[in-house]
């Protein structure tokens, strides 16, 4: 596996992205709602309750918690439009064969369309996390009386969860890709992926499981190891032959 | 220069489907192969093989000297060969030139070899004022010669076309056409094509598969093998008395009709002054001898009927 090779691939795919405004807005638009829209209700509640019940200090750092696992589902979702633009994109474009019959392996490939949608969702995922620090912390240090990001749990969410939840949503994206014809239809498919991180977000909302560091140390493990079926399922769909022969 | 291209019993098959069988074909260095067949025939299949898309089912296939389905063998095969595919495949939202460079990267040539390239090519195909504009935005045409471009990037030795001349209208199919006869001059080629008239006159050796291969040679060998000849003889005028001594001579498929009769003949030389003498005897005057040969399309459509 040359990671050159790959890089190639990505690069072009940045390229022809760079054109794709429907690429552009699904990178950017849940980045600005988290990091932007977040902080305002939390000012906005925080202003009409006076400072009671659920936006109490001490319930403040729950629902802080609570807010920023909807990084790991941005995280989740941005890389859907691109991984199928990408793959269903080449397949409209009946692109796949020629690069196929070039000497890049089907991993340099794979990964190079990996790349090409995990770098741009990280880098928008990063920098709308640390916009919606700042802006939480301005918002919650009158009440709080010290900023409560960054911390451990946030670390350990971006760092850890959000690199696995966009692996998972990757991988998923080139398995569906790899059945359908159309970019809405990927798309609509892809929106499955949302499933396992809203119910972790709904089960910590009922208290079955905790978004602290002991918990989301877990839920990656777990999505670690979905990840690694996910990858032997993509790899086996990603054959030149498969590819050429038995894609739609 | 390596390009030989050698197949021995190449077959494929998609579960019961037999959609390649037995084809033991072989391509000499800068010989433009022509294969022929009709649609399902397994002519894209068998580029698919040859280029290490995908696996054969049995039997064996070398390009220069390296073996398809060895793992190692098909990264160098894909190094030499370059492949337009029936569909052009280009990324639209790159500009040509992008899509050029791209691979010219893939095969790791260096930026002024790059540069040089296509700028070759794509002078070579009128398309060098067009070079910063979407592939998305071309004619047909246009992107046939991009693909075409995009093959020739890294200078292959083998060049695989499936079908570079379908859809196109006239203007451009002779452009792509002229170009491939400008690339014979350097190239082993390999090309797919229904164009009975275009393998004619562009291809060394034409193989007509149908699954499996029906009959290989070049054009002048495939028009005398397959059908022989024919031979159209006109008289001032016809009797019975002079088809009555035709009749026996035992003429295969004699036809009359005016003035004018026909029929197959294997050797024109040694037969057909047997006819003449037979006519003149019984009274006859002939105005004309002539000896057609039956046409690509013939023998190509006698071949394609056999095998269905």
């Amino acid at each position: 596996m040359r990671l050159s090779k790959a890089w190639l691939v990505a690069s072009r795919d940045f390229k022809i992205f760079r054109r794709q405004k429907n690429i552009w807005y699904s990178i950017i638009v849940f980045p600005i709602i988290i990091s932007v829209l977040f902080p305002i209700i939390l000012e906005y509640a925080g202003t009409r309750s006076g400072g009671s019940g659920m936006l109490s200090a001490a319930n403040l750092p729950n629902l802080l918690n609570s807010f920023s696992f909807f990084i790991v589902i941005g995280a989740a979702y941005i890389p859907l439009g691109i991984a199928s633009y990408s793959i269903v994109g080449e397949k409209i474009e009946k692109s796949l064969e020629p690069l196929l019959a070039t000497p890049l392996t089907d991993g340099e490939i794979l990964l190079g369309k990996a790349i090409a949608a995990l770098l741009p969702t990280l880098v928008a995922m990063y920098a709308g996390a640390a916009v919606f620090m700042v802006g939480i912390d301005a918002v919650t240090f009158g009440k709080l009386g010290y900023n409560y990001f960054p911390n451990w749990t946030f670390g350990i969410l971006l760092l850890v969860l959000v690199p696995v939840a966009v692996v998972m949503s990757v991988l998923y994206s080139i398995i569906v890709s790899s059945r359908v014809n159309d970019v809405r239809s990927a798309n609509s498919y892809g929106i499955l992926i949302f499933l396992p991180f809203l119910a972790i977000y709904f089960a910590s909302e009922i208290r079955i499981i905790s978004l602290d560091i002991n918990g989301l140390l877990i839920i990656a493990g777990i999505l670690s190891a979905i990840d690694i079926a996910l990858y032997f399922v993509s790899t086996a769909a990603f054959q030149r032959e498969e590819i050429l022969t038995k894609w739609k | 220069m390596i390009g030989l291209i050698e197949t021995e019993n190449l077959t494929k098959k998609f579960g019961d489907l037999t959609a390649v069988e037995n084809v033991s074909l072989q391509v000499n260095d800068g010989e433009v192969f022509g294969f022929l067949g009709p649609n399902g025939a397994g002519k894209t299949t068998t580029i698919r093989m040859l280029c290490c898309l995908i696996s054969k089912t049995s039997g064996s296939a070398r390009i220069g000297g390296y073996e398809i389905g060895d793992k190692n063998d098909s990264l160098k095969i894909r190094k030499i060969i370059g492949l337009v595919p029936d569909n052009v495949g280009l990324s639209e939202h790159l500009t040509a030139y992008d899509n050029l460079d791209f691979y010219g990267k893939i095969y790791d040539c260096t930026k002024s070899q790059r540069k040089e390239s296509i700028k070759r090519f794509l002078d070579m195909l009128g398309l060098w004022d067009k070079r910063n504009v979407l592939a998305g935005t071309f004619s047909k045409g246009m992107k046939q010669k991009l693909a075409i471009a995009r093959a020739l990037i890294h200078d292959p030795d083998v060049l695989f076309m499936d079908e570079p001349t379908a859809n196109l209208d006239p203007e451009s199919a002779k452009t792509v056409r002229e170009f491939i006869l400008e690339l014979k001059k350097e190239k082993t080629i390999f090309l797919n094509t229904h164009n009975l008239d275009e393998a004619q006159r562009i291809c060394d050796k034409i193989a007509i598969l149908n699954t499996k291969l029906r009959v290989i040679g070049t054009p002048d060998y495939l028009e005398k093998v397959a059908k022989g000849r024919k031979t159209v003889i006109t008289l001032e005028q016809t009797n019975d008395k002079i088809l009555n001594s035709l009749s026996k001579l035992s003429l295969k498929n004699l036809e009359h009709k005016n003035h004018t009769l026909s029929f197959d003949v294997a050797d024109p030389d040694s037969e057909n002054w047997k006819v003449v003498e037979a006519i003149v005897l019984a009274g006859g005057h002939v105005t004309t001898v002539d000896v057609v040969g039956s046409t690509l399309e013939d023998v190509y459509l006698k071949l394609v009927r056999e095998s269905t």
